[in-house]
């Protein structure tokens, strides 16, 4: 056990899951309520059909197929996010992985729920597995999902185990609990080397699931003939927008966490610091691709693609889609550009300019596109009813309460990784920016600076990710020099 | 020694049982495909319809209503473009006033051969059947509308409340057309029942079906008084909707689409969308 807990950190950590405040209750209380309207609107709906939508012909789709991309590029907040910052050795995200992963669980729980709340027949969605047509991009995206869902549940799972230990040995109410979670660890060397292993084996796997997922989402819209959706740029267009929106939603969930249960001292400016510039090249990236979009469509002047164009650009939908532009590409960029905008406040406004005009953005694919099908006899009106929006709200609230659960039961902060952090770090990131500059040791001018050591060095750390990546199982002493060199290999700049 | 010989005779019993099923059936599927289709090869069903002759009366919207029990939205629904027509009249207005013209075009499903309405559907409740029929199955579609978005046409139609009608229509619902539920997506199906009750007569009759049961089967096509629809084998050259799709003044909706419509209109004008 020795080693494993560090009381100074612990125990604060534990006393934020310790004592709601009135605080807590009433915001509870508040989403509770928010949630309940929902249910009463997805009864109506559920009773009478979706005539309580907004929705007819063409526009078939709407607010839930917003929600339902929306949701699902928020979950790329977490895992992804957590998983690179893992796999580069970035020291700073030891405070943040835990409440990352636990949006991408929630937000992609609610992602799939949209689908099934927009559903004609929800009672009929287990024809998918019966009777599914490998051909349709929905089938891709069920895959997709639940192979994301999964490995999710595992890599939020998996490090959460030695702080389940912890909590185990504080003996609290809910002991049983964590002692039937904690799988009986006890933080042994050889326990923690495989759950070190197993961590960096999921944290690998995750990358390309989570770049999956939100490809396969873009291809509902791009595999069909529909001006404005039928695209190239699509899939990496959906994933970058995926993280940018994500990256918001984690620094607006950090801003409260940090605020309402007091952990300024674990989560620093430096982090909303860091997290800023990563969204800051996220806005670049997007700017670029929205760019990227329109310019071609306009100048590519096919009638059937400039109409949603055109309704967009100065239509029905001029206010929003300039506001999404200006207010929530480009007045984010200004913002996260200078140091002076990327502090805990400049960030929050930033991430919540971003978050409405991802949900923009989102909406703003669907419904210009369908109010113009390509027989241009027909055109069609769409204003979301009480219902959609009820829906919309209860689904949202829902998601922040049970965040809130979770971090009532559960550390948001992973204990472990920051004593871990706060013990070695130091140490190991000196070693490595010493290995960076060969002329930092005191040795004889005369002597030639000896390359071997330096080479081996490098292929250590490259086949680091071989054996991260589960494909060598190497020995003991092996696998214990190539984790020193893990925690020496921290990417981050600031730490 | 019985009890060993009797098992292979008991196998051989059972192959020679299975063996004759399928002759049976092979012969049955022959047999059929002799009063079926009198070429041996497969049909391709078709529609032509002449906007030249159509003069918008709208009979064949009215008589699709009443064949395929097709519900009675009401006004609020229409208002709110959820009506259903699985044959819609549509007009284009052509010009100015005083050189204004209104071209009607009544708009069935195009059946199209190469259906992007199949391709997304993730249960296979949309399909095409081996005679090019592009239908529904009502009881296994989730409702999830990604073929009524896919359709470049938006020829599909969803119920986006419980089908009704009102007291009085009640009677005239067709029995040999299933009512569908709320929730699932519907469309035109070149009136598949009767083209299955004329395939069957024909049997009875102990003759092929010709391209004169099938012409004017479909009930817009039975009900056009100016007589503007034609409907058949497209694989046949000899048939009436061969014939006229092979005329000059046949095109199909957005044929660059590479969806290849079976509903072929006439005009004589230059079409102008």
């Amino acid at each position: 056990m020795e080693g494993m807990s560090n009381p100074a950190i612990d125990n604060r950590i534990v006393a934020t899951m310790r004592r709601p405040g009135a605080g807590f209750y009433v915001a509870a209380a508040a989403l509770l309520s928010v949630v309940a309207f929902g249910l009463f609107a997805y009864a109506t709906q559920l009773l009478e059909g979706l005539r309580t939508t907004g929705m007819g012909r063409p526009m078939y789709w709407g607010v839930y197929m917003a929600n339902f991309v929306f949701f699902i590029g928020i979950s790329h907040a977490g895992t992804l996010i957590s998983a690179i910052l893992r796999v580069v050795g970035a020291e700073w995200r030891r405070p943040i992985t835990r409440c990352a992963e636990v949006i991408t669980v929630f937000a992609l729980i609610f992602g799939a729920m949209s689908v099934i709340i927009d559903l004609g027949r929800p009672d009929r969605v287990l024809n998918v597995l019966q009777n599914g047509r490998p051909q349709s991009p929905i089938l891709w995206d069920v895959c997709c999902i639940s192979v994301y869902l999964t490995g999710s549940l595992i890599y939020l799972y998996l490090p959460l185990i030695p702080d389940l230990a912890i909590l185990r040995d504080k003996k609290g109410m809910l002991a049983p609990l964590y002692r039937l979670m904690s799988l009986g660890y006890r933080g042994t060397p050889k326990q923690r080397m495989i759950l070190e292993r197993a961590i960096s084996v999921m944290a690998i796997l995750i990358i390309p699931i989570a770049v999956s997922v939100h490809t396969v989402v873009s291809y509902i819209f791009a595999t069909t003939l529909q001006p404005g959706w039928h695209s190239t740029i699509f899939g990496p267009y959906f994933v970058v927008g995926a993280i940018f929106s994500g990256l918001a939603g984690l620094l607006i969930a950090m801003a409260i966490i940090r605020k309402t249960l007091r952990l300024e001292w674990v989560m620093k400016d430096i982090h909303f610091n860091n997290l800023g510039l990563v969204l800051l090249t996220m806005c670049c990236l997007m700017n670029y691709f929205t760019f990227n979009i329109y310019l071609v469509e306009i100048t590519g002047n096919e009638p059937n693609v400039m109409t949603p164009v055109m309704e967009k650009v100065s239509g029905e939908y001029a206010i929003p889609f300039w506001g999404m532009i200006i207010g929530g590409f480009i007045l984010p960029t200004i913002i996260l550009a200078f140091p002076k905008g990327r502090t805990v406040t400049g960030c929050v406004v930033a991430s919540v300019l971003i978050l409405v005009a991802m949900w923009l953005e989102r909406y703003l694919i669907i419904v210009p596109t369908l109010m113009h099908p390509r027989m241009p006899w027909r055109e069609g009106l769409y204003a979301p009813t009480w219902v959609e929006w009820g829906i919309t709200a209860g689904c949202i609230s829902a998601f922040a309460f049970l965040y809130m659960l979770f971090a009532r039961f559960f550390p948001i902060v992973s204990m472990w990784e920051v004593h871990e952090g706060v013990q070695e770090s130091i140490p190991h990131v000196t070693g490595r920016f010493a290995s960076y500059m060969p002329v930092v040791r005191p040795q004889p001018a005369a002597k030639p600076a000896k390359p071997r050591p330096r080479v081996g060095q490098y292929l250590a750390s490259a086949s680091r990710w071989v054996v991260g990546a589960g494909a060598k199982a190497g020995c003991k002493a092996r696998s214990k020099e190539i984790r020193a060199l893990t925690r020496e290999g921290n990417g981050a700049r600031r730490d | 020694m019985n009890a060993d010989s009797a098992e292979p005779s008991g196998r051989r019993k059972f192959l020679a049982t299975v063996a004759g099923a399928a002759a049976a059936a092979s012969l049955g599927a022959a047999d059929a495909g002799a009063t079926g289709g009198e070429r041996g090869s497969k049909r391709k069903w078709g529609m032509v319809i002449d906007l030249d002759k159509c003069t918008g009366c709208q009979g064949c919207v009215v008589a699709c209503r009443a064949e395929n029990n097709v519900p009675m939205g009401g006004q609020t629904e229409s208002e709110l473009d959820r009506a259903i027509y699985w044959m819609d009249m549509m007009t284009i207005a052509e010009g100015h006033y005083p050189e204004l013209r209104v071209q009607f075009v009544p708009m069935p499903c195009n059946h199209c051969e190469n259906p992007p309405c199949i391709k997304v559907c993730p249960v296979g409740a949309t399909h095409i059947s081996e005679e090019g029929i592009v239908a529904q199955i009502f009881t296994r579609c989730i409702g999830c509308r990604y073929c009524t978005t896919a359709c470049p046409y938006t020829r599909r139609y969803f119920n986006w409340a419980t089908p009704a009608w009102p007291e009085e229509l009640k009677k005239t619902i067709n029995p040999d057309v299933s009512v569908r539920s709320k929730g699932v997506v519907e469309k035109c199906t070149f009136c598949h029942q009767r083209i299955r009750a004329a395939k069957e007569k024909a049997r009875a009759e102990d003759r092929p079906l010709t391209d004169a049961d099938v012409c004017r089967l479909p009930a817009c096509a039975a009900s056009c008084p100016a007589d503007a629809i034609a409907f058949g084998d497209l694989n046949d050259p000899e048939s009436e909707v061969s014939r006229l799709a092979r005329s000059p003044r046949a095109l199909r909706l957005q044929e660059e689409l590479g969806t290849h419509p079976k509903v072929i209109y006439l005009r004589e004008a230059k079409w102008r969308e």
